[in-house]
């Protein structure tokens, strides 16, 4: 764990420099604390920053830079006739880091020596069947380039953590020992560690953005990755959903058609039960109910949204499911066959739902200013007309924006899927067959054994950007929305 | 009212006002029409409200009912001595658990015997009852030779056929024959019942165990995944409290009105609507795929429940930071205050509850998450142990709460449901004793400005 | 008294619009209106005039039951109107509410076209029986309110988009729409300016000849130049009411003269 203790060391020159400054400080005025500029503390903050904040940038940025540098070394150290066909550079260079990884944690089980590991040839040495006594996970034969790879790669990256150890540290010490340099009395400390710590703020919220980014980054070259594997009409327009996981994914048929039909038809039912549940219930708690009725339904229904999908989805799997089976399966109408369906699992999902989608109208409806109401009733109006022809009307563009950001919940719901809606593909009308999703799909390519360079596999991030894309338009129309409903009345 | 008064008035009406006249106690029959919708409508509202808490309260019954049974275990103690004679002739024997089990069998009965009770049983329908209790009692006293002669208490766990006939799972009714369990076993089980041999006691290992293999579910516990999730809610508490607090504060007192903080504004708000999923799928591909952090860890585990946890933590901090009144600021300034010591002494300390309770509600979310830990490879099936150590415990191999819970909901044999329901109700008082901590804490501490 | 002036009081008795005897508001615990007794006569203004918090708008309220609609709210007395309890538990609040009208203290027009704002109450109290009549209940409301030279070539634009003086006319006429017999106003002009505010007390005087308008204002001078009679209220009671012109020449309550005269309020 040498990551952390170089951490550790960083921290303590900090906390060094702290007392070190304050010192300096204290001493440059003389004692006087009234003749410093800053509080003493100011300068001991100013080198405790300048120690650990550059370092910790550094550490931060070699440790990104690292795996380019060493992947590019041992890249061009692979010839294109070791790659086989039907594999690709990436595949190999994989290949390279599990046999590295076999070979550390072989030497440090003492299956095998360090001079081993070092010098050993996979032509003489019969290294794959020892890793795997060893009890090391490896694919495919270690072949003579990838071990020969996989050695430089120990090499490397042990070499690069040592550099990495030893340069951190300077910088932390040069950073202490100038801003030491620098402390006097007149040296105007607290606008300087202000400054940074302002800096501090901006780069925390600058994650927001970056986290952002990263999804973006993430999806995107992923998805490019699987469309070169894979065309990507037969992806967007293909209409069946078959993955195989035997030779590389080859003869897989990944058309995403029948997973987005299983995810809107069991969105629109989870709708069909959470909207106009959740939307009466909004309307009975905000005009009709007492305050102590509101005090406790309220609370209550809101516990519904607090309770972790993986219940949901439970309660889907083993208690809803079987009940509808027992109804509309061969004892009751016949048609259906299997507790898991696009009904099982809407239907949870829209219990799930009904608190979301009634906060968020409670408070919409709320927004409606009262003399809207006062209006109304003065005119002789009956509650239900008030709100259905005045509350309603003038709350409508914010419930629909309300609808949207449930839709968008219910599209990128996973665990009741997963749990409640079956593993089958199908383009079927029938809600009480089984049928599956996006969200469950992007679980089971990416759970189970396929490699991570395969279509199988990838095609998960084709479908995470497809959800996305959707979800992200869903969200930003319906706050869109929401935020013009909100400036009306405010 | 006189017809002098109103007369002239009807004249100038329009004729179409069909109750102009009419008294205010007669109600007309449109009035009665629309009392009527009226009612019809308010009766949709209650109608809802109600059909939301019977699915809260049947979710409730259902999770309680089938959660309770994974509390207890089946056990069967045996209480017997052996003799040094009977020890050597055992060991001497070819099939030496054989020979134990029939010592044990031949306790039993005497156990029984001494009850009042006799029923003749054999070997075949005792290891459907208790396993293969021959190798237990053969390994004991293998180990503790000193204890021969003595009177020994045996607890063996019963098998999980006969655990799901005392909880009520199995039934005489819905059981078929097998060689696992018989419909004749069961009377010798109420037999044993009611000798006070089979006994339902508080299982510990539920609470303190690992997970166990597919075909293992007595022994299935989530205490080790409990861990998994402590660790995980360490990272994310460590992590996103004070970069969410950092943002709210740079967003809500210094961030310059421009392009760039509407932005961060409308990507915190999207972010805070984004599919867990894809949370996970960017753990997977930044974490994992590229900065090479070790799989199913439970850190980075961490740092995808605190990026997804970030946006509710920012929400909340800046609601508290906005609802600190600026006389409170302006207070600061007024004295020679420099706008950050303002900021951190005056205002985040008023703040700091609201901030305290936003984050144990973004704990407690981040607590029940379940999908992107399954694509980081926290599946329940790794954990199966506690960690080593303090480090080890956010870098091996673990899994949490409701990755578990999904793993065992997933197996094929039911007996690992009962254990799901089960660790349902263990998330749940944790997610409950956290949602009470953050109400305790907004009583206490909120004020009204 | 002479027995004429008896006579002459059984008259006024009879003839009122809206008499109330005895009336009681509480708010939880507060007890906002106590024992106030009023005879409202018709086709007339009256105005209620006090310092705020006096009550006068509470009692307003109760004319028409819109205090209904606080839960916390219970009013006890009577109040007739041509000579029937409002309070009877016969008495429909909704059917109440379209013979005694309510315009606001904030012009509220509902989201809606000009046209549907008004047609919104003749609407519900299934006043026109085809597109024709509510076509015509529309404009000769808007005539009696003075709208209709300035909106009739955009009835199908939204009500809010007018300005501040034409929304509270719209919400006179709105009210006239669903023909009350009595118009309740809530300090119609408090959020209009000068101009606006003499509009709609001009458009108040010429209602006076077929509707029994009663009128809530802060503003003395208002009380003044639009009602015929005023009454005063002071911390939930009722001190005095009589004539207007009597109110403000000739007060006989020394408070009603320490108010009128500004030494509070």
């Amino acid at each position: 764990m040498s990551l952390f203790w170089l951490i550790l060391i960083v921290l303590a020159i900090a906390v060094v420099g702290y007392v070190l400054g304050r010192a300096r400080a204290m001493s440059s005025a003389g004692g006087e604390r009234s003749a410093l500029h800053s509080l003493p503390s100011y300068y001991g903050a100013n080198v405790a920053m300048k120690a650990a904040v550059p370092a910790f940038l550094f550490l931060i940025v070699w440790l990104l830079a690292q795996p380019f540098y060493v992947n590019s070394e041992i890249s061009a150290m692979i010839p294109d006739s070791a790659i086989s066909e039907g594999s690709s550079r990436g595949l190999v260079l994989a290949e390279v880091r599990r046999a590295a990884r076999g070979l550390d944690n072989a030497v440090a089980s003492d299956a095998i020596t360090e001079d081993f590991a070092r010098n050993a040839r996979a032509d003489f040495n019969d290294i794959t069947a020892r890793l795997k006594e060893a009890g090391q996970i490896v694919t495919s034969d270690i072949t003579q380039p990838v071990l020969r790879a996989a050695q430089r790669y120990r090499v490397l990256t042990a070499a690069g953590n040592l550099y990495m150890t030893i340069a951190v540290i300077l910088v932390a010490i040069v950073g202490a020992l100038w801003a030491l340099r620098e402390t006097n009395a007149q040296f105007r400390a607290r606008n300087t560690v202000e400054k940074g710590v302002q800096a501090i703020l901006i780069a925390a919220a600058s994650i927001a953005i970056l986290t952002t980014i990263g999804i973006v980054l993430s999806l995107v070259f992923n998805t490019i990755e699987f469309f070169k594997l894979y065309p990507a009409a037969d992806f967007f327009f293909g209409v069946t959903w078959s993955p195989s996981f035997s030779g590389r994914g080859g003869s897989s048929e990944l058309g995403i058609i029948p997973l987005l039909w299983g995810t809107f038809y069991i969105s629109f039912v989870a709708l069909a039960v959470a909207v106009p549940v959740g939307l009466f219930a909004a309307i009975y708690l905000s005009e009709y109910a007492g305050p102590r009725v509101r005090a406790v339904a309220k609370p209550l229904l809101e516990i519904l949204a607090g309770i972790p999908t993986i219940v949901y989805g439970l309660f889907a799997l083993l208690t809803v499911g079987p009940l509808l089976l027992s109804a509309f399966g061969d004892n009751g109408f016949g048609i259906m066959k299997a507790g898991t369906a696009v009904m099982t699992a809407g239907l949870v999902m829209g219990i799930m739902l009904i608190p979301f989608v009634s906060s968020l109208s409670d408070d919409i409806i709320n927004a409606v200013p009262q003399a809207m109401r006062d209006g109304s009733y003065g005119l002789g109006a009956t509650k239900s007309e008030t709100v259905k022809k005045v509350i309603l009307p003038a709350a409508l563009p914010g419930i629909v924006g309300a609808i949207l950001l449930a839709a968008s919940r219910a599209i990128g719901e996973t665990m009741i899927v997963v749990l409640g809606a079956g593993a089958a593909a199908r383009l079927s009308l029938n809600p009480f067959e089984a049928m599956t999703t996006v969200t469950a799909k992007i679980v089971s390519q990416l759970t189970g054994d396929a490699d991570f360079a395969s279509p199988v596999a990838l095609v998960a991030f084709a479908l995470g950007m497809t959800l996305f894309v959707v979800t992200l338009g869903l969200n930003i129309v319906a706050l869109y929305i929401v935020r013009k409903y909100r400036e009306q009345y405010d | 009212m006189t017809d002098t008064t109103i007369s002239p008035k009807v004249a100038e009406m329009p004729a179409n006002l069909p109750f102009k006249s009419k008294s205010l106690y007669e109600v007309d029959d449109l009035t009665r029409k629309r009392n009527a919708a009226e009612r019809r409508f308010k009766a949709y509202g209650v109608a809802a409200v109600c059909i939301g808490l019977f699915f809260l309260v049947v979710l409730a019954y259902t999770i309680i009912s089938e959660g309770i049974p994974a509390f207890s275990r089946t056990i069967v103690e045996v209480e017997f001595s052996l003799t040094q004679e009977q020890f050597d002739e055992a060991e001497g024997q070819l099939f030496k658990t054989k020979a134990y089990e029939q010592i044990f069998i031949g306790a039993l009965q005497g156990q029984l015997q001494e009850s009042g009770v006799s029923v003749p049983f054999d070997a075949t329908t005792i290891e459907r009852i208790v396993g293969k209790p021959g190798n237990t009692i053969r390994t004991y006293f293998k180990a503790n030779q000193d204890k021969l002669g003595d009177a020994v208490g045996f607890e063996l766990a019963a098998s999980s056929r006969v655990d799901g006939y005392m909880n009520g799972r199995v039934t005489r009714e819905n059981m078929t024959d097998s060689r696992f369990l018989q419909k004749t076993d069961l009377d010798l089980v109420d037999i044993l019942v009611d000798a006070g041999v089979i006994k339902t006691v508080f299982n510990w290992n539920f609470i303190t165990g690992a997970d166990s293999g597919v075909d293992n579910p007595g022994a299935a516990g989530i205490g080790a995944s409990v861990v998994g999730s402590f660790f995980m809610m360490l990272v994310v508490l460590f992590l996103s409290l004070p970069i969410g607090v950092a943002t709210s504060i740079y967003l809500e007192e210094f961030a310059p009105q421009n392009r760039i903080t509407d932005l961060i504004e409308v990507n915190i708000s999207n972010l805070a609507a984004v599919p867990s999923i894809v949370f996970g799928i960017l753990g997977l591909a930044v974490f994992i795929q590229f900065m090479h952090l070790p799989q199913s860890a439970p850190i980075v585990g961490g740092l995808v429940l605190t990026l997804m946890t970030l946006p509710t933590i920012i929400i909340s901090t800046r609601a508290s930071l906005k609802a600190v009144p600026p006389s409170i600021r302006d207070a600061a300034l007024g004295i020679g205050a420099s706008k950050m010591q303002a900021i951190f002494h005056h205002v985040l300390p008023l703040a700091m509850p609201g901030i305290l309770t936003g984050t144990i509600i973004g704990l407690a979310q981040a607590l029940g998450e379940t999908a992107p830990l399954l694509l980081i490879g926290m599946v329940g099936f790794v954990a199966r142990g506690y960690p080593e150590g303090l480090i080890a415990g956010f870098t091996d191999p673990n899994s949490a709460m409701p990755a578990q819970i999904y793993t065992w909901a997933a197996r094929a044999d039911f007996a690992f449901y009962e254990k799901a329901w089960g660790g349902i109700v263990v998330l749940l008082i944790f997610l409950l004793s956290m949602n009470i901590l953050a109400i305790i804490l907004r009583r206490r501490f909120e004020r009204r400005w | 008294m002479n027995e004429m002036a008896n006579i002459e009081q059984a008259i006024e008795m009879t003839e009122s619009k809206i008499s109330a005897n005895k009336v009681q508001v509480y708010y939880g615990d507060t007890h906002a209106i106590k024992d106030v007794d009023i005879e409202i006569q018709p086709r007339s203004v009256t105005s209620f005039i006090g310092p705020s918090g006096c009550g006068k708008s509470t009692f307003l309220r109760t004319i028409n039951r819109m205090n209904d609609t606080i839960d916390i709210c219970r009013v006890e007395g009577s109040i007739r109107i041509d000579g029937e309890d409002i309070y009877d538990p016969k008495v429909d609040p909704v059917q109440l509410r379209a013979k005694v009208g309510m315009v606001f203290q904030k012009p509220n027009p509902f989201p809606k076209s000009i046209y549907d704002n008004i047609a919104y109450g003749p609407r519900i109290h299934g006043l026109a029986r085809n597109k024709a009549e509510l076509d015509d209940i529309v404009s000769s409301s808007l005539q009696k309110a003075g709208l209709w030279e300035e909106v009739k070539n955009r009835l199908d634009e939204p009500g809010t988009g007018m300005s501040g003086g034409q929304q509270q006319r719209l919400c006179i006429a709105r009210a006239i729409a669903v023909s009350p017999e009595v118009i309740l106003m809530d300090e119609p002009c408090s959020a209009l300016d000068p101009i606006a505010t003499a509009k709609v007390e001009e458009l108040i005087d010429e209602l006076r000849e077929n509707f029994t308008i009663v009128i809530v204002t802060h503003s003395m001078q208002q009380a003044a130049r639009v009602s015929q009679r005023t009454a005063f209220f002071h911390l939930g009671i009722l001190v005095e009411e009589g004539s207007t012109q009597d109110i403000f020449t000739n007060p006989k309550d020394k408070r009603t003269q320490d108010y009128i005269t500004g030494r509070f309020g």
